[in-house]
C-alpha cells in the first residue's frame, strides 16, 4: 500500500521540461511582459487622454523638435545595434570586441539621457512644463496668437514628461546596468563564449527599451 | 554554466540599414503633405509597428527562439491591448 502511494506521488518519466531557458533569461523575460503592461498603461491614458479631450492638441514640431530628438532615436537605435554587436562578439569568442562594443553601447545610451536632458532644459526655458504652460514665456505669447490651444496643453505636458520621463529612467539603469558589467564582468574578463548570459539578459533589456521609443517616438513627437 | 540559445545569425547591419531607412520614412511623414490626417496617422503607425518587429524579432531574437519562450513574449500584447480598448470604451461611453 506504501509503496503503490509512493508510486503514485513520483513524477512522470521521463520528466516534462519547462522553457528551456537559463534562469535569469527567463526572468528576464517575465520582468519584460510586467514592463509591456506598464508602458501599455502610460500609452493608454495619453490615447485616452488625447482622443478624448474637447479642443485640439498642439501640432507636431510646434513645441517639440522633431529634429533633435530623431537624432536621439538613431542614436538609440545605434545602441542597440552595438548591444547586439558585443552579444555576436562574446558568442565567437572575441572578448575585446565585447568589450568595445560594449562601451559604445553604454556612451550612445548615456548620449540619449544627456540629449534629453538638454532637451528638457530648453524646453523648460521655452516655457513647457508638466502643467502646460508658463506665464510670460514664449510658449504662452503662443498659445495667446493661437497657434497653441490653451486648453490642452496641461494635457499635452504632463503626459509629455510623464512618458518620456519614465523612458528615460529606464534608459538611465540600462545604462548603469550595462557600466556595471562593463567595470565588473567583462574588464576582469569574466565572459567567455560559453558563458555571457549577463550580456544577452542586459542586452534584451536594452532592446526593449529601443522598442518602446520607437513607439513613444511616433505617437509622442510625430502624430 | 549559462549560454545562449544557438541559431543562424541575422546580418544585424542590415537590420539597421531597415531601421534608418524607416526612421527617415517616418520623418518624411511628419511634414505637410497632400494627405489626410488619418493616412498620416496609419502609415506612421504602421512604420513604428514595422520597426518594433524588426528589433524584437532580429535584436532579442525572438525569431529564432522556441514558441513557448515566443508565447512569453506574445501574451502581454492583447492583454495590452484589451487594456487600452476597455480605457478607450469608458471615455466614449
Amino acid at each position: 500500500m506504501s509503496q503503490a502511494m509512493a508510486g503514485a506521488m513520483d513524477p512522470p518519466f521521463p520528466a516534462e521540461r519547462g522553457i528551456e531557458v537559463y534562469n535569469k533569461k527567463l526572468g528576464m523575460w517575465i520582468f519584460l511582459a510586467s514592463e509591456v503592461m506598464f508602458f501599455a498603461a502610460l500609452i493608454g491614458s495619453y490615447v485616452i487622454l488625447r482622443f478624448g479631450a474637447t479642443g485640439e492638441w498642439a501640432k507636431p514640431g510646434i513645441v517639440l523638435s522633431i529634429q533633435i530628438t530623431a537624432f536621439n532615436t538613431f542614436l538609440l537605435i545605434c545602441s542597440s545595434v552595438s548591444m547586439v554587436k558585443a552579444y555576436a562578439a562574446i558568442q565567437d569568442g572575441f572578448p575585446d570586441k565585447m568589450k568595445f562594443w560594449l562601451l559604445m553601447t553604454i556612451l550612445g545610451g548615456a548620449c540619449f539621457v544627456g540629449i534629453q536632458v538638454y532637451e528638457y532644459i530648453h524646453l523648460v526655458e521655452h516655457g513647457f512644463v508638466p502643467s502646460g504652460f508658463r506665464e510670460g514665456s514664449h510658449l504662452a505669447e503662443l498659445v495667446e496668437n493661437g497657434t497653441l490651444p490653451a486648453a490642452t496643453m496641461g494635457l499635452y505636458g504632463s503626459t509629455f514628461y510623464t512618458m518620456t520621463g519614465f523612458h528615460g529612467f529606464h534608459v538611465t539603469c540600462g545604462v548603469i546596468a550595462m557600466l556595471y558589467l562593463y567595470l565588473f564582468k567583462a574588464l576582469p574578463g569574466k565572459y567567455t563564449s560559453q558563458d555571457f548570459g549577463g550580456i544577452e539578459v542586459v542586452g534584451l533589456y536594452w532592446h526593449f527599451v529601443d522598442l518602446v521609443w520607437i513607439i513613444l517616438f511616433t505617437i509622442v513627437y510625430l502624430v | 554554466m549559462e549560454t545562449a540559445h544557438t541559431h543562424k545569425r541575422p546580418n544585424y547591419i542590415l537590420i539597421w540599414i531597415y531601421l534608418a531607412v524607416l526612421t527617415a520614412a517616418e520623418l518624411g511623414l511628419a511634414f505637410e503633405l497632400p494627405i489626410t490626417a488619418n493616412i498620416k496617422l496609419a502609415l506612421l503607425l504602421f512604420l513604428a509597428v514595422w520597426k518594433a518587429l524588426l528589433v524584437g524579432l532580429y535584436f532579442m531574437h525572438l525569431k529564432f527562439e522556441k514558441w513557448n519562450l515566443r508565447m512569453l513574449a506574445i501574451i502581454p500584447i492583447p492583454l495590452a491591448l484589451i487594456l487600452l480598448f476597455a480605457g478607450m470604451s469608458e471615455s466614449i461611453w
